[in-house]
This record gives C-alpha cells, structure tokens and sequence, in this order.
C-alpha cells in the first residue's frame, strides 16, 4: 500500500495515468483501430507513432521551457526561433545562402543549430545581464524573430527539393530529420531521446539541476550562497534557444520548406502547456523533464484527437488556454485555501 | 523635471527622427497627419497598456483582444444588427474579459503573463471558432465612419476616428492625474508594500487596470475596424509588443510607478514614423519589427541603467548620513 502512496506522489504518476487514458479513450472511440501498428519495409506505423513522430518538436522544446520556468522565468521566443532556424537550414540546402556549398545538408544543420545557440544567448544575454523581465526579453525576439527569419529568407517559402542545381542526396539527408527511421522507429523519437538522456545526465548528475531549483525558488538567496545566477539562467536560455533550433530543423524538415509566418506559430503555449500539464511549477523550482515530456505527449494527444474529430486547429487553442487557466488554479495556493474555506463553511452549516 | 526626463527624452528622439525625414524627403503636411490617421487604434491600446505596466504588471492579451472585437462586430454586423448596439456591446466584452483577467491574476495570486498569454489564445481562438475567413464589414454608419475626416487643404486629412484616440488620451491623462484611482495606480506600482501602509485599495486598483486595459484594446478594435473594415482571426498578431514598446520607449519603467500616457503616445508615433521610412525606402516590411525592437532594447537597457544608478544612490545615502 504504501508503495502505491509513494508511487502516487512522484510527479510523473498523474500525467502518466492522463496520458493512458487518453490513449485508452481514442483507443474506444476507434474500436481498437488506434492501437493498430503496421511494419511497413520494416518501418512502425500507426496512430501511437503519429502522435510520437508529430509531438517531437513540442517533447524537444519541452525539455528547454522545462528549464526556463524553472528558473522562475520563460521563454516564449521559441516560435520565432524555430522560423529562424528553419529558414536558415532551408536556404543553405536549397543553395539560396552560400551557394558555394552546393546545398550540403551537414553544413545547413550546423548552421541552423548555431543560429539557435545564437538566439538563446542573445535572450539568456538579456534576462541575465541586461535584467530584464524574461516575458519582455524573450517577446522582442518572438517579433523580431519572424522579421529576420524573413529577411533571410527574401520573404519567400523556401520549398527544398526543387532546385535541379542541388544534388538530391542532400535534400534527401534533410528529410530524414522528420521522416526517417532508425530500428523501426521515427527519427524525431531518437532526438529527443538524445536531448532527454543529455538534459537528465546535467541535471541530476551534476549539482547544476540543484542550482536551477535554488534560483527558482529564491534567486536572491541563491545568490548569497555562491550561486553564479547569472551564468546558469545565461545557460538556460542558451539551451531553451538550442532546442527551439532542433524543433525547427524537425518541423521544416516535415512540411519539406522553411515558412516563417507559420512555422512554430503559436507553439510558445503549447510548450508552456506541457511542463504545466506534466506538474511542473510555472512559478518556478520544482522541475521534471520526464514529466514535462509525458506533458507534451498529452497535448500532442490531444491535438491530435480533436483534429480527428474535425476542430480546426485555431479553435483547439480555445480549449488549452482553459486547460491552463485550470492548472494555475490548481497549483494556486490562495485559490485552494479559498476553495477549503468554502468547503468548510459547508460542513459547518 | 526628474520625472519629465524620460518623456523629455523620448520628445527629443521624436523631433530628432522627424527632422531626419524632413531633412531627406521634405516636410509635408499629410504624412505628419497620417502618422495619427494610421496609428489611432494603436495609440489607443497603447494607453490601456500602459495602466497595466504601470502597476508593475504586464497584459499580452491585447492583440487577441483587437483581433476579436473586429471578428465579433464582422459578424454581428453581417447578421444584420446595428452598429450602435453592437459597438457598446462589444467594448462590455473587451472590458469584461480583461477585469476577469484581472480577477484571476489578484485574486489567485497568478502570474500576470500566464493569465494573459492564456487570455491571449483564448480570444485569438474565439475568433477561429467564429470563422477563420475574413468577413468585411459594410453598411453606411461604417462607411461613415471609416471615409468622414476633416480636410485642411489639398490631401491633408484628419480622420473622425483620430479625436476618438485624443480623447481617449486626454481622458487617461486625465485620470492618472487628478484622480484618486489614477494616484493609486502610480502608488501601487511605485512601491506595493507602502500603497498597501497607506490604506490604498491594492488589490482593487491592480484588478482594475486590466479592465481599463481591455476596454481599450476593444476600442481600439472597434477604431481599427473603422479603417480596414473587416474581422479576420489573425490580423494584428504581435501587436501586444508594439503597444508594449511604445509605452517603454515614451518612458514607462516595466517595473511599474513611472510613465505618462503622453508618453506611450509619443512613442506610437516613434514606431509610426519608422514604419512610414521604411515604406518610402521600400524596404521590406519586416525590418519595422526588426528596427522597433531594436529600440525597444536600446531603450530598455537605457532604464536599467537609470534604475541601477538609483538603486546605488539609495543605498549611499545612509551611509552619508551616519557620517
């Protein structure tokens, strides 16, 4: 029994349990047809595998908002930067910047990669050094990230693959971000299980998962005790930029172009959804990666339901804005002694 | 004179900006009107905004907020209901959604930015929910109100719609200076712990400003559907960053207690005259982002400063003191 308790308590236990029955519930709905798995030239297919292949690029951007708020801030560039780094990598393996490499799919991934590491800096840069409220910092590079994914894209869609001028093998590297497989599973499965087993060896092999908890909790007081606060939200920012540049690499990877007014539009919530849904505070401390990525298994989920269900995406926000409006409340200490006074009036009348 | 300094400054940037553009391109009388003809619903917002900051909170919803207004007036216009009616009902809408914001963000202890990013896809869905076409919106109070302007000499137009935004900002200068609730609001932000010694209605004034701020942002809709007469669920995306900058760059400190709503205006109309350069340079549109939060920072990094330097000087004074 009290392994039950204990096992109850542990932060995963809850999104887990949603999640299953998620998956229980769209398994009913389907008659068992959304448990099928076909093997198809010894690759996995099926509803499951959707879900996992398409929440990817939220499970990758999880891990970093994760971080971020449990800094005490956020992160809600990640959008824009995902459009950045799309835009980059399109350009490069399209021959559209640098031709002179004639489109090599390696070089176009550093690149894009290192414009995300670019980008986090510039916001851990702000938040760190600068001061600012994370909010504020991060939303200058939310605007002015679809502006300069523009500008390097000339205001087009970049769509790879037709330039007769590339080699093939190259944008055929490229797409293997998204559709490829690796032992029969989707490759965006094995990047974010890279990035999961990279982030859980930092933060719990190393003191500096502590850290990020301490700063979360009080920043000043970490502070006191010899914590360099600056360097780890730095840090934090860095990689939550890092991430968002792997998401963009997976999602144009997926439509096969680089779109910069919709790529990762109205991602940013869905993200902070997530690390909310798996149980992490939003106001900052307590974190855990492998809950934040049930969490986004759960959004992706349900997206995924209702989008079988013909909602239009849009419309799917109305319903996540609730969810998160819900968990605050939740999570809120006044509003759950406002509810037990209540409760207890009741009880006494 | 201390605390005209940053709106001193941000005149000074101003001036300096227009005389840039008359320098190169000539003075005309047109484009200095059409920085208020093309900017009105947006000074509007902005001033909204600047209540909330002011109380050292921050309201992303407004964009949304915009957006759904235009989308709820498209559609009940189209179905045939007056505009009389319709437009007060849907600044109640606008009113109702940010004081409820503002209840939860008090009232529960939550995160300003949570609460209205969660406000923010709310409404941005609503508006998918009604229909994620444009829907124009045509019947004679809105031609009226969209082509009736003054004219003073040959081109140079001021549309009605622009006095709706004077007055607006003359109303909430207005308000935040000789009123009770408006001193409230710059105590509550200067310092919430002596508002509160004070007896100050904390709580109320700090629920209160996300009110204000969203009947602005649904009169700026209203005002922006008078000049593009339609509803469409993803026009003005961003537009909370423009709002925000302008209140920053007039000199609102994010921290809350300081900034004027003349200001934020002058601050639209910064961000206005770097839009009208861009488009005479024929530059791609982007870079009136890229510019406008380029500033952003500058002007950003500029209050850090100011405010690191105040802090170093509070701090010193005792010591001073004691000696």
């Amino acid at each position: 029994m009290q392994k039950v308790k204990r096992l109850s308590q542990n932060q995963i236990f809850w999104p887990l349990v949603v999640f299953v029955s998620i998956l229980l519930l769209n398994g009913i709905a389907t008659k068992g047809a959304f448990f099928e798995f076909k093997i198809v030239d010894g690759h996995l297919y099926g509803r499951i595998i959707d879900i996992i292949r398409n929440g990817g690029k939220l499970m990758i951007l999880a891990i970093g908002m994760t971080m971020a708020l449990a800094t005490g801030g956020t992160d809600i560039s990640v959008g824009s930067v995902m459009a950045i780094s799309g835009a980059v990598a399109c350009s490069i393996v399209d021959g559209r910047i640098f031709p002179g490499l004639g489109g090599n799919a390696g070089v176009a991934i550093m690149m894009a990669l290192l414009a995300g590491l670019a980008c986090g800096a510039w916001n851990g840069f702000l938040v760190a050094k600068v001061k600012m409220q994370p909010i504020v910092a991060t939303m200058i590079l939310l605007v002015a990230g679809r502006g300069i994914a523009q500008l390097i894209t000339q205001g087009k869609i970049v769509t790879i693959g037709i330039n007769p001028a590339i080699n093939p093998i190259n944008p055929s590297i490229y797409y293997f971000i998204n559709g490829g497989y690796i032992l029969g599973l989707p490759f965006p499965l094995m990047i974010v299980i890279f990035f999961f087993l990279l982030a859980l060896l930092f933060t719990k092999r190393t003191a500096f998962g502590l850290f990020v908890e301490s700063i979360g909790v009080n920043s000043a007081a970490s502070s006191f005790t010899g914590i360099n606060v600056d360097l780890v939200k730095l840090l934090i920012y860095t990689f939550s930029g890092f991430m968002a540049s792997v998401a963009g690499l997976i999602e144009s990877a997926g439509i096969k172009a680089a779109d910069c007014n919709n790529a990762g539009l109205l991602i940013e919530l869905d993200a902070i959804l997530a690390v909310a849904v798996g149980g992490g505070s939003l106001a900052g401390g307590r974190f855990s990666i492998a809950s934040s990525i049930v969490g986004a298994l759960i959004i992706q989920s349900v997206t995924t339901s209702l989008l079988a269900m013909g909602v239009v995406p849009q419309a799917a926000l109305v319903a996540k804005s609730l969810v998160v409006i819900a968990i605050c409340l939740a999570q809120s200490k006044s509003f759950k002694e406002a509810i037990s006074s209540r409760f207890r009036k009741g009880a006494q009348a | 004179m201390k605390k005209n300094f940053a709106l001193i400054v941000t005149g000074l940037l101003f001036a300096l900006l227009f005389g840039a553009g008359v320098a190169v391109y000539g003075f005309k009388l047109s484009t200095f009107l059409n920085l208020f003809n093309t900017n009105a619903y947006l000074i509007i917002v902005s001033v909204g905004v600047t209540f909330v900051l002011l109380t050292g909170g921050i309201d992303i919803s407004v964009a949304s907020n915009v957006a759904f207004t235009c989308m709820f007036l498209a559609v009940t216009m189209r179905a045939g209901l007056s505009p009389l009616l319709m437009i007060p009902l849907a600044l109640a809408v606008g009113t109702g959604a940010g004081l409820l914001m503002g209840y939860l963000i008090q009232n529960f202890n939550l995160q300003p930015f949570i609460v209205t990013l969660a406000g923010q896809f709310f409404l941005r869905g609503l508006c998918a929910v009604i229909s994620t076409e444009s829907i124009a919106i045509s019947n004679s109070f809105y031609t009226f109100m969209s082509l009736g302007k003054i004219t003073l000499g040959r081109g140079n137009n001021i549309y009605f719609y622009v006095f709706i935004a004077l007055a607006i900002l003359a109303g909430a200068g207005f308000i935040l200076n000789f009123t009770k609730f408006g001193r409230g609001v710059y105590a509550a932000g200067g310092s919430e712990q002596s508002a509160l010694l004070m007896g100050l209605p904390v709580k109320r004034i700090k629920t209160l400003v996300y009110a204000v701020s969203g009947f602005c942002a649904a009169l700026g809709g209203v005002v922006y559907s008078f000049g593009t007469p339609a509803g469409y669920s993803l026009q003005n995306m961003g537009l909370e960053m423009d709002a925000i900058s302008s209140a920053v760059i007039g000199g609102t400190l994010l921290s809350g207690g300081a900034g004027t709503v003349a200001g934020t205006t002058l601050g639209v109309l910064i961000q206005g005259i770097i839009q009208t350069s861009v488009t005479y340079q024929n530059l791609n549109t982007w870079w009136t982002k890229v510019m406008n939060a380029a500033l952003l920072c500058v002007f950003i990094a500029i209050q850090r400063v100011l405010a690191a330097r105040a802090e170093k000087a509070k701090t010193a004074k005792p010591a001073i003191s004691k000696a």
